[in-house]
């Protein structure tokens, strides 16, 4: 290119401009203000004063911290089997099927984002509520005597939040499984290796920065994840992004939601380092 | 000579696909010890042949023995071969060592003595104390050596080779070429090596087999490959060979002389059988087996004598070629021998061309 410095320069500023006023606007200054007000206590009607008394709360009252820990350990049980069950839906997907059937299988996981997630978790509750059709099955079958509540406690939150972020975690395995020669495989067989020894030493060191990608992303869903658990769950949930609901919206108390906010955005980002460490991965290594 | 079955044997093996058959009825047999070659052009089933030693396919018909065992439902994971795959397949995710220990770890062998296997076979292929080395530190020739190491450490009855040296640049081939039959000799393992480069073939092996359409052309030593050709395809294939097509004038035995489309008279030897006066035939004769000079004296002796003019001359060293004409007839190549004699050779000058009988070889033309 010929284009002089001055011209280079604004075609960059342009090109970035879209992507820097997303972050800047949605991003960055909300949260700015959002760390600001965590840190403001309430003394009076329209009196304020730098505190840490919002934090204080959330260590102070088991019930915020326990609601925490709850919604970190679901996430993780959620990541962990939408890991296990993906797997092997992305490997088959990159490896075993052959041409259109490929695009298809790749299409069909695709196909429940087509529908909201609100009307997706319609469905899960017309499956699964006291009058829905599992409960009808059961009885038709004679399994069960009377009307059963499937809806309302944890499993069904598990069935939505997997349900939910399938896509995300089968989405990057088949890209780190479609990147695995077929050679490599059968150089395992080759040398006298089992399907499990194979799996284990070249198909999932292999697959690793998809793995650790997939479930970042899944993990962080399902922790901000705010419909599935009070649909599903009921109002017996306990998930966090309640608590922060509850504080924002009926209690009006805004210094404290933005403090369960940044404790959420802190907690879950110290969450996934962690993971990463002990799965002795790098965030570098995954997203390069 | 004791009755020790020999490593590998195929019996009428057949692959058919369902809309084509890519091996057929293949026959052969390699005995312990020897550097054994499948040479063909792509496509030609080669592949599909050493998958099925392997154990990657099955074939649809016949069967393989490994040292008299047949393999028929024995899992590749069993198969006392191992294979050096086509880019070699070493695992980027583990160490030298730990690439070259993978069969040894499955085989429950105690690690200490993984340990000391693992330094053994790679200091018998040259790669002493690299075991701690990352597979993408390696030039493309150790690469190579590693992917054989990985094999020969499972002390395999044959070694299956899958075109290995195809990515590598000329001058590493070449040298690879006398690397992997001196690692062949050391170790005094069967290997089975299928290639479409014939150089590589007639290089390294013992015998050779050249493959087409699913079939064997012709197996033997390189030597009888290129000097005695069973089929017109071997005699294409193998080495280079002038090609003339043409109708058998007359014949007295195996000595027939050929009239060709554009009107050369030539006399050959018919390689594949008896021929008959105006059968049609392609000739083939290579362009080093033609003798040149500047002199008609020097065609005394030979059974075809021709004047030509030389209409171009392609210099590659050893190899360099002249292109020469009869007028009204088609160009061919003639090897210029690098004697210094020809040195002067230059585009317009007559040259005189003979070769005897046997040394252009008639074969059936095949039907069109």
């Amino acid at each position: 290119m010929t284009a002089s410095p001055a011209i280079r320069r604004i075609t960059l500023a342009l090109l970035l401009a879209p992507l820097m006023l997303w972050l800047g606007l949605l991003v960055v200054i909300p949260h700015i203000d959002m760390l600001l007000l965590s840190f403001t206590e309430k003394t009076g009607v329209r009196q304020y004063q730098p505190g840490l008394a919002n934090y204080r709360t959330f260590f102070v009252e088991p019930v915020y911290w326990t609601i925490f820990l709850r919604t970190a350990l679901m996430s993780i049980l959620a990541t962990l089997l939408t890991l296990v069950i993906g797997f092997p839906v992305a490997y088959f997907i990159a490896k075993l099927a052959r041409g259109r059937s490929k695009a298809f299988l790749f299409l069909l996981c695709l196909v429940p984002f087509w529908v909201s997630e609100l009307v997706r978790t319609f469905g899960w509750m017309i499956l699964l509520r006291e009058t829905g059709l599992v409960s009808g099955a059961l009885q038709a079958l004679g399994l069960v005597s009377g009307p059963v509540e499937l809806l309302y406690n944890d499993a069904a939150i598990m069935v939505g939040l997997v349900y939910t972020s399938m896509l995300f975690m089968v989405v990057p395995l088949i890209t780190a499984l479609d990147s695995l020669d077929d050679s490599f495989i059968e150089a395992g067989y080759d040398l006298g290796g089992s399907g499990w020894s194979i799996l284990r030493e070249i198909v999932i060191p292999h697959a690793m920065p998809g793995i650790v990608s997939g479930s970042i992303v899944v993990f962080m869903l399902s922790l901000g994840n705010y419909l599935t658990p009070v649909l599903l769950g009921g109002k017996d949930s306990l998930w966090f992004t309640g608590a922060i609901y509850t504080q924002f919206i009926t209690r009006f108390n805004w210094e404290q939601g933005a403090a369960f906010g940044m404790l959420l955005l802190v907690l879950s980002s110290l969450i996934v380092w962690l993971g990463l460490k002990l799965s002795g991965q790098t965030l570098s290594r995954t997203v390069g | 000579m004791t009755a020790a079955p020999p490593d590998l044997e195929c019996r009428a093996v057949t692959k058919a696909f369902a809309d084509f058959v890519a091996v057929r009825g293949v026959d052969f047999s390699v005995p312990a010890g020897s550097f054994f070659s499948i040479l063909g052009p792509s496509g030609c089933g080669k592949t599909t042949l050493l998958r099925m030693i392997a154990g990657f396919a099955d074939p649809s018909s016949g069967e393989i023995l490994i040292k008299g065992r047949s393999m028929r439902e024995v899992p590749p994971n069993r198969r006392p071969v191992n294979m050096v795959f086509q880019h070699l397949a070493l695992f980027p995710m583990m160490s030298v060592g730990e690439n070259v220990a993978f069969g040894l770890r499955r085989r429950k062998v105690m690690p200490a003595e993984i340990t000391r296997r693992v330094e053994d076979v790679l200091a018998r292929v040259g790669l002493a104390g690299m075991s701690g080395r990352r597979i993408e530190q390696l030039s493309g020739g150790q690469k190579q050596r590693v992917a054989i190491a990985r094999c020969m450490v499972l002390e395999p009855d044959v070694l299956l080779l899958d075109e290995p040296l195809g990515a590598l640049d000329l001058k590493l081939r070449e040298h690879m070429k006398v690397e992997l039959k001196k690692l062949q000799s050391e170790f005094r393992t069967t290997f089975v090596y299928i290639t479409h480069d014939q150089s590589e073939a007639l290089v390294m092996s013992d015998t050779v087999a050249v493959m087409n359409h699913g079939v064997f052309e012709q197996v033997g030593s390189p030597r009888d490959l290129y000097f005695q050709p069973a089929t017109a395809f071997v005699a294409g294939f193998v080495g280079d060979a002038n090609r003339w097509q043409g109708r058998v004038e007359a014949l007295s035995g195996n000595a027939v002389s050929i009239r060709t489309e554009d009107g050369l008279v030539l006399r050959a030897h018919a390689a594949d059988g008896a021929l008959a006066a105006s059968d049609a035939v392609a000739v083939f004769v290579r362009p080093e087996a033609i003798t040149l000079s500047r002199e008609p004296a020097a065609m005394l002796g030979l059974d075809t004598g021709i004047a030509a003019t030389i209409t171009g001359i392609l210099f590659n060293g050893a190899n360099s070629r002249a292109l020469v004409k009869v007028a009204g007839q088609r160009e061919f190549e003639v090897a210029i021998p690098q004697t210094g004699a020809f040195a002067g050779l230059s585009v317009g000058d007559v040259v005189h061309l003979g070769w005897r009988a046997d040394q252009a070889r008639a074969y059936r033309a095949p039907r069109p």
